[in-house]
Formats: C-alpha cells, structure tokens, sequence
C-alpha cells in the first residue's frame, strides 16, 4: 500500500514539474546555467541506473550474468539497433549467460 | 488527405510509433520489478516520461524504498521543465490546453516540434507526437505488463539484462561530446563507490547530487543531455 502512495507522489511530482515550465515568464529560458543542471543531471541518473542494474545486488557489488547484458547492449546500440532490439539484446544475454552456468 | 502531408504530422506519427512500442519493454520490466498491474499503468498513465518510469521501477527493484524511487523519478524528470518553458513559447497553447500540453511534454514532443520551422508543422509536430506517443505508450505498457506477469521467473528471461540494457540505451544518445562521457563515468564510478555503504536507492541520489553540482559548475552547451531517446530527425540526418 505505501508503494502506491510514492506511485502517486512521483506523478503529482512530475506532472507539476511539466506545468511549472508553462507558467514561468520566458525570460527564465535565458539562464543557461538551469537548462545546463537539467542536463546533467539526466546524464548523470541515467549512468547512475545504469552501473546499479549492472553491478549491484542489495549493497553488495557482484559481477553476474548482468555484465553480459550491459555488453551485448552497447553493441546493439553501436549498430544503431532500435530501443526495444537492444532492450531483447540484452534480455537474451543475461539469459543465455545463465544457461552457460554464469549466476 | 492534406493533413497526411503535414511533415510535423507524419514524423510526429512514426515517433509515435517507435517510442510507443518500447512501452512494451516497460509493462514487462515493471512487474518484475514488483509492481502490480495497476501500478504499472498508473506510472504511464500519470507521471508519462519514459526516463522517470524506468528510474523509478529501477529502484523499487533494487530493493531501494519508495521514497528513493520517487525522489530518483522526480530528479529525473527536471529537464520536462525546461522543454516546457521552450514549448510555451513555440506551441503557446491557451487556456485548457495548457494542462493538456503540459502532460505530453516529453523528449520526443519537444523534439520533434523543435525539429520543425514552420510554427504551424512545430504545433503539429507537437500535439501529434506528444498525443499519438501517450495513446501508444499507455497501449504497450499494459501489452507489458500482462506479459511479464504471464513469464513467471524474471531472472530465467533475463529482465534484469534488460532493465541494464533499457537505462544504457536511454543514456546512449545523450554521450555525443566528451563532458558527457566524462559526466556520466563520474557518476557511474560514484555510484558503485557509494553502493556498498548505503541503503540500495541512495547512491543514485547521490550520484544526481555530483551530476547536478558539475552541472552548475560546466561550461557545456545548454542542451547537453538533453536529446530524446528516439530521434525523430535521425533517419533522416543518416540517409539524406
């Protein structure tokens, strides 16, 4: 049931995030310095995801069958592979790697 | 029959079509990460932005609490605000719409209206991705989660290859320049530092902290970060 609160939290949360951009004067675009922290910000959750998926098991660090799906991934995305090909890249390594004995 | 000539209309409907169907990927990888159905389509239905979805099933599934979980989504979801300050000034939507707008203002909407140079293609553009995506979005999400409900063992199927493989593809076209790269190893090599000595969730918001901080001090171009995860003008850049 709490999960549900912080579902509805982070909608509330983000919708009211999109309609604050309507309301502020557009002289704010002007300052480059928020349009910059916006950006990297996103990079650095997204790089943040991503080694968490990757690497982490609780807060323990492991080395799995998820290191065969972060390779198989960027390889995929080397070629230019749409979202949801390198999505089932990834999927099939970590499961294959599984079969070959690998946790 | 005019309409169908529209370019904002026609890239607007085949973003819709790419990014709709990866919605797929996240029905599927929510439930395994223990949402419920409902849950899941909740995420799609009200908080719609592709990024925060995943960060926050993310968390929830590396055992991290709600709070992290909300908070990583929010963070995530920032740059929705500076889209829809640019937004405003190109669609100026009136009235109602305003609360219309401002829910399909994603990656993908502002790009393919900033793609555009005819104010009315980037309208167009605009209303046609941004409403054609959430239709789509919402459609496969729940394809997804009825799926992965019906999978039995994640792990068997290696979801969680895919969830690493969904966060590296969403991060992906943001790496074009060397900050970036730089921004993103920082935080990845902050994280995993951090994971050992904290409960699961918080070294991601740590990790938003050190990005936000180098943010404030970089000196990057403004729109770092801040390309969407399907492009709807790359097709076009590589086969001119």
């Amino acid at each position: 049931m709490s999960l549900w609160i912080w579902i509805l939290i982070a909608c509330a949360v983000a919708y009211l995030t999109k309609f604050a951009g309507y309301l502020v004067p557009a002289k704010w675009m002007e300052n480059p310095r928020m349009t910059r922290i916006a950006g990297t910000l996103t990079i650095g959750l997204l790089a943040s995801l991503t080694a968490v998926n990757t690497f982490a098991s609780g807060q323990a660090l492991v080395l799995d069958a998820r290191v065969a799906a972060l390779a198989a991934a960027a390889v995929a995305l080397w070629l230019r592979a749409p979202f949801l090909v390198v999505v089932l890249a990834g999927a099939a390594a970590a499961a294959l790697a599984r079969l070959a004995g690998i946790p | 029959m005019e309409f169908t000539k529209s370019p904002g209309v026609r890239i607007g409907l085949s973003i819709a079509v790419a990014t709709g169907l990866y919605g797929v990927s996240f029905g599927a990888l929510s439930v395994a990460s223990g949402l419920d159905l409902w849950q899941t389509m909740a995420l799609s239905l009200l908080l719609f932005s592709g990024g925060s979805q995943f960060a926050f099933i993310g968390v929830v599934g590396g055992g991290g609490s709600g709070a992290a979980a909300m908070s990583a989504a929010s963070l995530l979801g920032i740059r929705n605000a500076v889209y829809a300050m640019q937004m405003n000034a190109l669609v100026r939507p009136r009235g109602w719409r305003k609360l219309l707008a401002a829910q399909v203002t994603i990656d993908e909407s502002t790009a393919t209206a900033s793609g555009q140079t005819d104010n009315l293609e980037q309208r167009r553009g605009f209303w046609t991705a941004g409403i054609g995506i959430y239709v789509l979005w919402n459609l496969f999400t729940a394809v997804g989660a009825l799926l992965g409900n019906a999978m039995g063992d994640p792990a068997q199927w290696g979801l969680d290859g895919a969830a690493v493989a969904a966060f590296l593809a969403l991060l992906w076209p943001r790496l074009k320049a060397r900050e970036p790269v730089a921004i993103a190893v920082v935080c990845a090599v902050v994280t995993l530092l951090a994971v050992p000595f904290v409960p699961a969730g918080i070294p991601i918001l740590i990790a938003a902290a050190v990005a936000g901080a180098l943010g404030w001090v970089s000196h990057g171009p403004a729109d770092e970060g801040l390309e969407p995860d399907v492009d709807p003008y790359a097709t076009r850049e590589d086969h001119p």
